[in-house]
């Protein structure tokens, strides 16, 4: 195993790799879900290949297609100090457990007064672009951040996948792990073995002073691309990382838009209600005189994922809207 | 080992009593106080279906765990729930057993093993199988049961729990309390299948039809699921028929049933005819029965009295137990 800052790694290897590293360093820890073990060849983009073979079938288990059941096991034993990684395959298949997540795991430590609380980690994927059409590609992430008791996670690359999934597997609330299929084999820099990423902590992936880009998962990339090239103008955009999206990073938000004075939020989910809103509403209800432009929100069309191809592109907000949006915080 | 053809003897009988004329008078009261308004609150009565959990919990021990819904103040009483921290949690009061936050649909006492109570139809079974699982994996000889009511048994969680425990040979019994009611509507008019024991079939699993108020079937039928979940046999399906005395909610008006058919059942108390089966069988005297019944009565007063003197919980709750740390205003 190589670390350093030249080793690379995938955000698919990154996500088998901490769940290998948990389930060695914890036997409370158990993976299941869909297809999940070596039987069913380790998930269905392999991102648990090789863990039943290595932890055995008894902690990596496969499931029927049942995914309330999925995530009643896993609120159930973890009401008892069981450590839960539950597979959701797909992020619109939450839609079907949405009672077991919204109903019971983000509420019964609430409505059970602090007697017991469920430490599970619920991952998923998702992600527009790989012609997956409309049930298989949503960013469905406002629906959580809107529920008190759940923490949503959501990262770019492969160093803050693998730290930031140690930290889920170890924290003591319900943590939904969105991981994003297209990014799944971009090369990215290689997690330190062990290093846990805190919840709750945006990176500043680029410093710049003209213009804040906030943003989290595949759009990260976006942001950087459109600093890039801004900067050749002499415009030095800071590009944030999220990572976590609830509980938010007010600290580090509103401090680089105080220092910036301006903002564009982008994500993949459409706009309305969705998290950019309310980075919008923080940011002016706290920077409001010293914005120089309103706040710039961009998200996907407000339609279904479409499968056509030039449809599919046309619907996640690119590069040219980041830049246009930027131009109007500029003007 | 062949419980289905024994009887419980005097000791367990007697107990089974107690717990049935706990949660009796426990709902007795809570109806009186609501009905006086000094408590108010959406209430879901047990009354009539006292037996199954009483009958069943005396097989059990605070070590195995129980999974029930919002009808469920008698599954939380026979498993060791106290009147106290139930009544002050019915009054909303920092003193009960979730310190006010969660109210009569969400009774939580580990340490009783009433580990989760739901207000959601279907929800108790998928995450019973969950507390199942964790003792299976530890190797542990706990038990979980899941209660639910026979409408639960048309919504897709049941059917995916059922599923999962089988295969996975989890150590989990599914109580089905068929109170003959999903909320207002009849059992025939909901159901697709004369007896839910028979989708037991459906999952490779035993399903056992029983009378629920009558506490020798119940007591045997528990055991019998009871003792082969706990020697890793796998869950059983129990159907325990029942009938519940007092509507889907309290105060409902009962429009959905005939007089005669609730008039009926209201006659056949399976907490009267307990008393009567223990006399005549000569494992208790009226006189020591009247005095266990006083005792409990004297317990009510004291749990209600506890409610009412305790203080309503600090408004910062409000901030706590959303997460491990709380919230910052």
């Amino acid at each position: 195993m190589t670390t350093g800052t030249a080793a690379t790694s995938t955000l698919l290897s990154a996500v088998n790799q901490a769940l290998d590293d948990a389930l060695a360093a914890n036997p409370d820890v158990v993976v299941f879900g869909e297809d999940v073990a070596d039987s069913e060849e380790g998930g269905v983009l392999g991102a648990t290949k090789g863990l039943s073979s290595r932890h055995g079938s008894h902690r990596v288990r496969s499931t029927p297609i049942s995914e309330q059941a999925i995530i009643g096991a896993a609120i159930g034993a973890s009401l008892v100090g069981i450590r839960p990684v539950a597979e959701i395959m797909l992020m619109n298949f939450t839609t079907v457990a949405m009672d077991m997540i919204v109903n019971h795991a983000a509420k019964l430590r609430f409505m059970s007064g602090g007697k017991t609380h469920v430490p599970i980690t619920i991952r998923m994927m998702t992600g527009a672009g790989l012609g997956t059409g409309g049930q298989h590609a949503d960013f469905l992430e406002a629906w959580f951040v809107h529920t008190a008791g759940l923490k949503v996670v959501i990262p770019s690359n492969p160093s803050d996948a693998y730290g930031l999934l140690l930290s889920c597997i170890d924290d003591e609330d319900p943590c939904l792990f969105i991981e994003n299929m297209p990014l799944y084999w971009t090369p990215g820099p290689a997690p330190v073995r062990g290093q846990r990423i805190p919840i709750g902590k945006a990176r500043i992936a680029r410093p710049g002073k003209d213009v804040t880009l906030i943003s989290y998962s595949r759009q990260v990339f976006d942001a950087l691309a459109v600093a890039d090239k801004l900067s050749k103008e002499g415009i030095e955009a800071e590009v944030i990382d999220l990572r976590t999206i609830s509980p938010l990073d007010d600290a580090t938000l509103l401090e680089s838009v105080a220092r910036t004075r301006r903002a564009v939020v982008i994500h993949e989910a459409t706009r309305q209600c969705g998290v950019g809103a309310e980075i919008a509403s923080r940011i002016h209800e706290n920077l409001h005189r010293e914005l120089r432009a309103p706040v710039q929100r961009l998200g996907s069309a407000f339609c279904p994922v479409p499968f056509s191809k030039p449809l599919e592109t046309a619907f996640v907000p690119g590069a040219q809207q980041i830049e246009a949006a930027v131009r109007r915080t500029l003007s | 080992m062949n419980q289905a053809r024994s009887l419980p003897d005097a000791p367990v009988l007697l107990e089974i009593y107690r717990r049935a004329t706990l949660i009796k008078q426990n709902d007795d009261r809570f109806r009186a106080v609501i009905q006086s308004g000094k408590l108010v609150m959406p209430y879901y009565s047990p009354r009539g279906q006292e037996i199954i959990p009483a009958a069943t919990s005396v097989h059990l021990s605070d070590d195995d765990y129980i999974c029930t819904i919002y009808r469920g103040v008698h599954d939380m009483l026979a498993k060791g729930v106290t009147p106290r921290a139930l009544w002050a949690e019915l009054a909303g009061r920092v003193t009960g057993s979730c310190k006010g936050k969660g109210g009569p649909m969400h009774i939580t006492d580990p340490a009783r093993g009433v580990m989760v109570t739901t207000g959601i139809v279907g929800s108790s079974m998928p995450i019973a199988n969950g507390l199942a699982l964790a003792a299976q994996l530890r190797g542990e000889k706990r038990v979980t049961i899941a209660y639910f009511g026979d409408g639960a048994s048309n919504i897709g969680a049941f059917h995916e729990a059922l599923n999962l425990a089988s295969l996975w040979k989890l150590p989990v019994v599914f109580i089905c309390q068929n109170n003959r009611f999903a909320e207002h509507t009849r059992y025939e008019s909901g159901t697709s299948i004369g007896r839910i024991a028979d989708r037991a079939a459906a999952y490779s699993m035993p399903g056992e039809h029983v009378d629920g108020n009558d506490p020798d079937a119940m007591w045997s039928a528990a055991g019998q699921a009871i003792a082969r979940a706990r020697a890793g046999d796998g869950p059983t399906l129990i159907e325990a028929m029942t009938f519940r005395f007092h509507g889907h909610i309290f105060g409902d008006a009962d429009g959905y049933m005939s007089k005669e058919e609730k008039a009926s059942a209201i006659a056949r108390d399976p907490v009267v005819l307990l008393r009567r089966r223990l006399i005549e069988r000569g494992m208790a005297t009226d006189a020591a029965l009247a005095e266990l019944e006083r005792g409990i009565e004297l317990e009510i007063d004291a749990a209600l009295q506890f409610a009412l003197d305790s203080p309503y919980p600090d408004l910062a709750e409000l901030r706590r137990d959303v997460y491990a740390t709380e919230i910052q205003p």
